[in-house]
């Protein structure tokens, strides 16, 4: 089968703890896919991310990117080089003290030879309308600017995955906004597979596809309108539901013959619209 | 105990290169008793706004009148003022230093200068309004819980100093919807019983719309507008043009008054919403 | 604000100066200090300072901007000066008073010392002026490589300089943040003896230090899933080559020398 990631019955323990951070946990994830994991603190979605680069490797199970199996010491840093990964405070994953210079920190490690390095890295900047900025100062950047650096430093080296651990938990919305679409063009425009872990629910309602995260184990999947008509199911997990689809459920619990599938507030208006006028 | 704020200007660095105007002229009334969400942009002067409603900060241009008295005035006691104004800052768990939780939530009462019985019954007080439980966390190191956990301490330990006012600078940055609604709730619970008032600056606008009484629009370092949530989400294009938005259910309201829907122009809680579409509903299908 | 601090003393301007290869300025500035116990008459100090002079304009550094870097040192400087002149020397006096006596060498040792100190403090800082921190650490690293054949970790310590000129700015805010919120629970980290001031720094220190450990953790993580693994087979961004004044500049500094020797000899 043509899969990027394949997670096939991985456990994960940490040191010294008793119960199992991940148990028995399968997933595949296809080219060029949007995948969102949710989970509250907690879950276990943070360490299935771990896994996915080899920055853990499983207790039990296997995990192969690309078709390599991250036990495989040999290939650690070609994993590494196709799955990158963003993490969650944007402050703690920029090493340079110029912007180019940290997009160019991946180049430098994989060995990539000098002359070769400005054309990537000047690249990798404008894919993420960074380019502006190439001789800033990281600290003088904007949370929402310095998590764009990372994923440029990322894309420096060319990945066929991208997974970011909840790299918009710690932005305000308009920073949080401006690293998903840049996430989503990457993903449309270059088919880079992405593999997005976040607790806010609209962002998940943006996937192809919700893998749903809780007590170390995959509660639920499916695109986000089958995941998110669960309600009740998703409240007691500690996870929300975007607003509009417990609004279309409310209204439907009324007597008004909703779609029992609707995540924006666009939806919404055209199902009421309908509704309303034909009704006039 | 209101506090009231006079053409207050203040400006980092001033006379050097990096001179930057952070907040310009905001003239604002807080009264006792009311929940005010504090919204804007980051950069738009929130926090720096925050931080002089206890002296951290002083304006380099106007006056901050606390009871009438003026904050920054010669001989004024900040320190004794700093007590019945208690700010929680973003990420509060990273000040937390003690050995134990219950000594980290001691610290502020300690600096009081109050009695051991009291800093205890203090200690529990606090714990009990973040909803901790005294004899299974106050002597487990803060260090040791979870995220959520530690910002409860770390607001516990602002609690305890017994504040008139609590200001946080937005209380749920970073936490899961769990650890959000936790202390969303808590915060509610303290304005509805204790009587506090409260300042939240914070960047949700369904989170303000369901607590706030009135809402302080800044933008570029101005106050733009101040009002009740109803009054501030009507002008949907208003706060749009400032880039905050407004919430979903005000913005639907919005879009279907557009399309026809013959619904009223300040709706912006979802339960509203829902009643007024309902009711149109059973209008039109009585049966 | 914080954010704006200037790293070090560095003085961002472009010139020739600063367009000099770091390690040949971090070697030239060590000639330059062998160049200052040289030299043994006022003559020869008047050439030093010429020389400083020429390369404070060329380097389009104010001059006063450098003598600036002295103002730390000036009770070190009269203390130098005047430990030489009371208790050093011996010989006819020239000056006596009470207790104090003043001979002929202990007069010229006093202005010798002086003048060495203020030299060495100006040398150093036209390197510092001149190149920022970042190129420091690179140079310093460069010229350490060659000690890797004996195991020197030169590429960490390189790592490790360049990480902390990044990180120094974040934990400056970071410092200034955790300050202000415990003044809000009313400490007080500005009255009091030392004894209760060093106290009163625990809430400020241990936070700091929790909080850049979990960065250490952080970024350590973030590297790794980056593909570092240390300095082996690396490239790098920035090479520094040797150019046509890098030259001209040893050149020079060797003209410097030799005019010192000369003057040395002749007078």
């Amino acid at each position: 089968m043509d899969d990027r990631i394949k997670v096939e019955k991985v456990s994960y323990t940490y040191e010294e703890a008793e119960e199992p951070a991940l148990s028995q946990v399968s997933c595949h994830i296809a080219p060029g896919e949007f995948v969102a994991v949710l989970g509250h603190n907690g879950s276990g979605k943070s360490t299935l991310a771990k896994l996915l680069n080899a920055l853990y490797l499983p207790t039990e199970g296997v995990v192969t990117v690309c078709g390599m199996d991250t036990r495989d010491e040999d290939k650690t840093w070609d994993i590494r080089q196709q799955a990158g990964m963003i993490f969650q405070n944007p402050d703690n994953q920029i090493v340079a003290t110029v912007v180019k210079e940290d997009v160019a920190f991946g180049l430098e490690n994989l060995g990539v030879p000098t002359e070769e390095m400005p054309g990537r890295i000047e690249s990798a900047l404008s894919a993420v309308r960074m380019n502006a900025f190439a001789d800033s100062a990281p600290h003088m950047l904007s949370g929402g600017q310095k998590q764009r650096v990372a994923i440029a430093g990322i894309l420096a080296m060319e990945p066929s995955v991208m997974i970011a651990d909840e790299a918009t938990a710690m932005l305000d919305p308009s920073g949080r906004a401006e690293v998903l679409e840049t996430i989503r063009r990457l993903n449309r425009q270059k088919g880079i597979t992405v593999v997005w872990i976040t607790h806010f629910m609209e962002e998940a309602a943006q996937a192809d596809r919700v893998i749903v995260v809780s007590d170390g184990k995959i509660a639920r999947e499916g695109t986000p309108r089958e995941v998110f008509r669960h309600i009740d199911e998703m409240r007691a997990l500690h996870l929300d539901v975007p607003h509009m689809t417990a609004l279309a459920k409310e209204l439907r619990e009324g007597g008004m013959p909703l779609r029992e599938d609707i995540l924006t507030v666009e939806e919404m208006v055209e199902e009421v619209a309908r509704l309303v006028c034909l009704s006039n | 105990m209101p506090i009231e704020l006079k053409s207050v200007t203040h400006t980092y660095s001033e006379g050097s290169a990096f001179q930057a105007t952070a907040i310009r002229n905001v003239s604002l009334t807080i009264e006792d008793g009311e929940f005010i969400a504090v919204v804007g942009h980051t950069g738009s002067g929130k926090s720096t706004l925050v931080q002089h409603l206890n002296g951290l900060l002083k304006p380099t241009g106007g006056q901050i009148l606390i009871d009438g008295e003026d904050l920054n005035a010669p001989g004024a006691d900040r320190r004794r003022i700093r007590q019945k104004v208690g700010l929680v800052f973003q990420y509060p768990e990273y000040q937390l230093f003690e050995e134990t939780v219950a000594k980290d939530i001691a610290f502020g009462p300690k600096n009081l200068g109050l009695s051991e019985d009291e800093i205890d019954a203090r200690v529990r007080r606090a714990m009990a309004h973040v909803h901790l439980d005294y004899d299974k966390y106050a002597q487990r190191s803060p260090f040791e819980l979870s995220g959520g956990q530690m910002r409860r301490v770390a607001i516990a330990g602002v609690l305890a100093m017994e504040p008139k006012v609590l200001i946080l600078d937005e209380p749920t940055a970073g936490l899961d919807p769990r650890g959000r609604d936790r202390i969303l709730g808590m915060v509610q619970e303290l304005h509805a019983r204790g009587g506090t008032t409260v300042i939240m600056v914070s960047h949700s606008m369904d989170d303000v719309a369901r607590l706030a009484t009135r809402l302080v629009v800044m933008s570029k370092g101005e106050l733009v507008a101040t009002g009740t949530p109803r009054e501030i989400f009507r002008q949907v294009d208003m706060m749009e043009s400032i880039g905050l938005g407004v919430p979903e259910a005000a913005r639907l309201c919005a879009l279907l008054r557009q399309r026809g829907v013959k619904l009223p122009d300040d709706l912006y809680t979802p339960e509203e919403l829902r009643d007024s579409l309902l009711a149109l509903w059973k209008e039109a299908h009585p049966c | 604000m914080l954010k704006n601090i200037t790293m070090g003393q560095y003085y961002p301007v472009d010139s020739l100066v600063h367009r000099l290869d770091p390690r040949i300025k971090i070697l030239l500035t060590i000639a330059f200090i062998v160049a200052v116990f040289m030299v043994h008459s006022l003559v020869g100090y008047a050439i030093m300072l010429g020389f400083v002079y020429l390369t404070s304009r060329l380097a389009r550094v104010p001059f006063k901007m450098l003598m600036r870097g002295l103002k730390p040192l000036r009770f070190i400087l009269v203390l130098t000066f005047l430990l030489n002149l009371f208790f050093s020397g011996s010989g006819e006096p020239v000056f006596q008073l009470w207790f104090i006596t003043v001979t002929a060498q202990g007069l010229s040792q006093a202005v010798h010392y002086s003048l060495r100190l203020m030299f060495l403090v100006v040398g150093t800082s036209l390197l510092t002026l001149t190149t920022s921190p970042i190129m420091l650490s690179d140079g310093i690293e460069l010229l350490l490589s060659p000690l890797k054949r004996f195991h020197f970790p030169a590429h960490e310590l390189g790592m490790m300089m360049s990480i902390a000129l990044r990180f120094i700015p974040t934990l400056l805010e970071e410092t200034d943040k955790i300050q202000k919120a415990q003044m809000a629970r009313g400490a007080d980290f500005e009255s009091g003896n030392l004894m209760q001031r060093a106290k009163a720094m625990v809430p400020l220190l241990v936070p700091l230090f929790v909080s850049a450990f979990r960065r250490a953790g952080d970024l350590a993580m973030a590297m790794e899933a980056r593909c570092y693994h240390g300095g082996e087979n690396r490239t790098r961004l920035r090479v520094l080559k040797i150019q046509r004044n890098d030259l001209l500049a040893c050149a020079t500094m060797a003209g410097l020398i030799l005019l010192i020797v000369a003057e040395g000899l002749l007078l």
